[in-house]
């Protein structure tokens, strides 16, 4: 049954993408409306997918890597469902969607590998752990999207030289701005992700760092994105060094997300897998 | 003899200038030449659309020749009533003139309507123009059935090409682009600066764009303070001491210079240094002076986007091909909608024959169902209900394919063999009553 829901739910989110590339082409209201509906199907359907494995498992089902990226996916979908009536930004489900689906089909090929039960995930810490760093992660995957828009349009600005994406973009202001409210949301999330991470690993090992592949590269990570809030904030960096940060940014959170489960062994292996 | 779409005029293409001062006047003196002639002998509806590049008659007539003629006249009057020095009687106006038929006037129309026909491919006030045109039409109560579907069609067609195509959405002049530029790296432009550095008159325009696109606040620069006073006042800004301008790059977010200085007056480390301090918010330097106000290499620092004239006309030239691309597809959305309105007209020439064939089967029923009925008195309510309605459904029934002919028929050039057919084979042609009677003695 979760097969048949996933599915469902990837088909959507490609014609979803389908929908929002045709959207580049021609910018009718309908195309919108049409690929915006097949994102909300598609989420409904993945919704219920995780709803039965987290009932068939009796947790969450967050892990192992392939659920934790068709989960990230879930919650990237929702973030941009969420937040493009708020902001007005539809170009942005043009990347976004293909973002979505490529995650799905990559969930899908990745090795489902076996862990042990365990009541971690009953732990509240780990809860908000898993929670906040997967909203965190999922609004730095808008951040990144923007990013590349970003770099796009002023590319194309500087150069004087007008391309397929010049008048379907929006201004740069504005993308800046997304750019900069993904930051200052994305970045709360992830530190308190991070610390209760650290508090349960203190109360459950008796010591909150371990020098454990995911520790090292999550910090990294959060380095990255302190380091652009701070040159935002205190040095009023904008723009295209911002934009760059951020898609960085999300890169780091890709291999600490994926690349460490994959291919490194650590404390979050047992549950990771 | 069904009515001919016809459409008479000249434009900016088939007429020289003096024609076309003669029919800016006219443009200007507002009147409408449809008032001023109350009756027509061979037209039945007409419209006028006079703007200052164009003065088109579009009508219909039976008789085409006659009708164009008569035409032809009142543009004269039209022109010779506002041409107050009355020149234009000896001025020849016939080499000028186009005149479409049928297919050709409307698709003509609609290509008028869908700006393709334009001096400025795509320019937006031509729809305007042209409503206003068919309101006052309207008015003067000269456009019926056809006109009335056609010019409405023309709207909705000028409609789907704006937004099928982006005819209408690429700048085709420097101060737009500079405006439409400034659009892309800002956003809104209600809460940003603008600083007009030197009184150059291309500035000014541009500048003048800027204030009607939203921009609030404005400074000017000038080396003769007299004349920043007077440009000040004119745009309604506030003047900064020309050796101050680059303390004021601190505070706004366009500039635009247009001096005569040969040296450049705003250079690489300048602006550079003034961006920290502006904490590296955008900055648009758009210079159309010639030589160059603005050190070329400012466009290589983070955050500053710098155009000279070029620039601008580079992107005015882009966009003028890229409009002329996008006049390609509207010009297929016109062919489609061409042929379909011709269908709409080929319906409109068979519908009095169906109506014939209507009314014919519908007396022969109604008789029949009469005799029928006085011979039996017996039946009740229900019954007689029931042969209304039995009746009916085989008249509609028979009818059916026949009409589905001729309506698919309409379309053909060769519907009028068809009808001619239709009529001799129902004898259409006859009164109602002597068809009547015809068919009561052959029954007989």
């Amino acid at each position: 049954m979760e097969t048949v829901f996933l599915v469902i739910a990837t088909t959507c989110y490609f014609c979803g993408m389908v929908g929002y590339q045709i959207y580049l082409l021609r910018s009718e209201e309908v195309i919108h409306r049409a690929a915006w509906t097949a994102l909300l199907a598609g989420a409904a359907a993945h919704g219920v997918a995780i709803a039965l494995r987290s009932i068939e498992e009796g947790r969450l089902a967050v892990t192992p890597s392939p659920q934790a990226l068709s989960f990230f996916t879930w919650i990237l979908v929702l973030a941009y469902l969420i937040l493009q009536p708020r902001v007005g930004l539809r170009i942005l489900g043009s990347f976004v969607s293909p973002l979505a689906v490529g995650f799905m089909l990559i969930s899908s090929i990745l090795p489902e590998s076996i862990i042990p039960q365990s009541g971690v995930l009953k732990s509240g810490w780990v809860v908000l752990h898993v929670a906040a760093l997967f909203a965190a992660n999922a609004i730095f995957a808008l951040a990144f999207c923007a990013g590349v828009m970003y770099l796009l349009q002023e590319r194309q600005i500087k150069k004087k030289q007008f391309g397929f994406f010049f008048p379907r973009l929006p201004s740069l202001e504005r993308l800046d701005k997304v750019n900069h409210t993904c930051l200052i949301t994305g970045f709360p999330l992830m530190t308190l992700g991070l610390v209760a991470g650290f508090a349960y690993a203190g109360a459950a090992w008796r010591t909150p760092w371990s020098w454990d592949p995911k520790e090292i590269f999550a910090s990294a990570t959060w380095l990255i994105y302190a380091v652009l809030l701070h040159e935002r904030l205190a040095v009023g960096w904008r723009g295209r060094r911002a934009a760059w940060l951020a898609i960085i940014g999300f890169i780091a959170v890709l291999i600490t997300f994926l690349g460490v489960n994959l291919f490194l062994k650590g404390r979050h292996t047992a549950f990771v897998g | 003899m069904t009515a001919q779409i016809i459409l008479l005029g000249m434009n900016h293409k088939s007429a020289p200038v003096e024609i076309r001062e003669q029919l800016a006047l006219a443009c200007r003196a507002e009147t409408n030449p449809l008032c001023t002639r109350s009756h027509f002998q061979y037209v039945e509806e007409i419209c006028v659309f006079s703007t200052c590049n164009r003065v088109e008659f579009l009508f219909t007539s039976t008789s085409a020749n006659e009708a164009i003629k008569e035409v032809k006249s009142l543009l004269r009057t039209h022109l010779h009533f506002s041409g107050e020095n009355a020149g234009i009687e000896s001025l020849h106006i016939e080499p000028y003139i186009y005149i479409f038929k049928n297919a050709d006037a409307v698709k003509h129309l609609f290509r008028v309507a869908s700006s393709l026909d334009s001096m400025v491919l795509g320019e937006p006030q031509i729809l305007g123009q042209v409503k206003a045109a068919y309101r006052e039409a309207a008015a003067c109560r000269t456009v019926g059935v056809i006109l009335n579907r056609l010019i409405h069609k023309s709207f909705s067609i000028a409609k789907r090409v704006r937004s099928e195509t982006r005819i209408g959405s690429h700048a085709v002049s420097i101060s737009y682009a500079a405006v439409e530029l400034a659009r892309k790296i800002f956003g809104e432009l209600h809460d940003k600066r603008v600083m007009l550095i030197g009184a150059g008159e291309m500035a000014e325009l541009a500048a003048e764009h800027f204030l009607s696109h939203g921009v609030r606040q404005m400074i000017v620069a000038n080396r003769t303070l007299e004349r920043a006073m007077d440009l000040a006042a004119r745009l309604k800004a506030e003047t900064v001491s020309f050796s101050h301008i680059t303390d004021a790059l601190k505070n706004v977010d366009i500039v635009l210079t247009s001096t005569g200085s040969p040296d450049p007056i705003l250079n690489h480390k300048d602006v550079r240094s003034k961006m920290r301090e502006r904490r590296n918010r955008p900055l648009f330097f758009i210079d159309i002076a010639v030589p160059r106000d603005v050190d070329p290499e400012v466009n290589r620092i983070d955050n500053v986007y710098l155009y000279n004239i070029d620039d601008l006309q580079g992107v005015v030239d882009s966009n003028r091909s890229e409009r002329q691309k996008e006049a390609e597809r509207a010009e297929h959305i016109i062919d489609e909608e061409s042929i379909k309105f011709q269908e709409w007209l080929c319906t409109l020439e068979v519908a009095p024959t169906i109506i014939a064939l209507h009314k014919k089967a519908e007396t022969i029923r109604r008789n029949e169902v009469r005799k029928t009925l006085s011979h039996l008195p017996d039946l009740g309510e229900k019954e007689r209900e029931a042969i209304e309605v039995l009746t009916c459904s085989i008249v509609n029934k028979m009818l059916h394919d026949p009409i589905i002919f001729l309506k698919k028929k309409g379309e053909r050039d060769s519907k009028q063999r068809f009808m001619d057919f239709t009529q001799q084979l129902f004898r259409l042609d006859e009164e109602n009553s002597s068809t009547c009677s015809s068919i009561d003695s052959m029954e007989r």
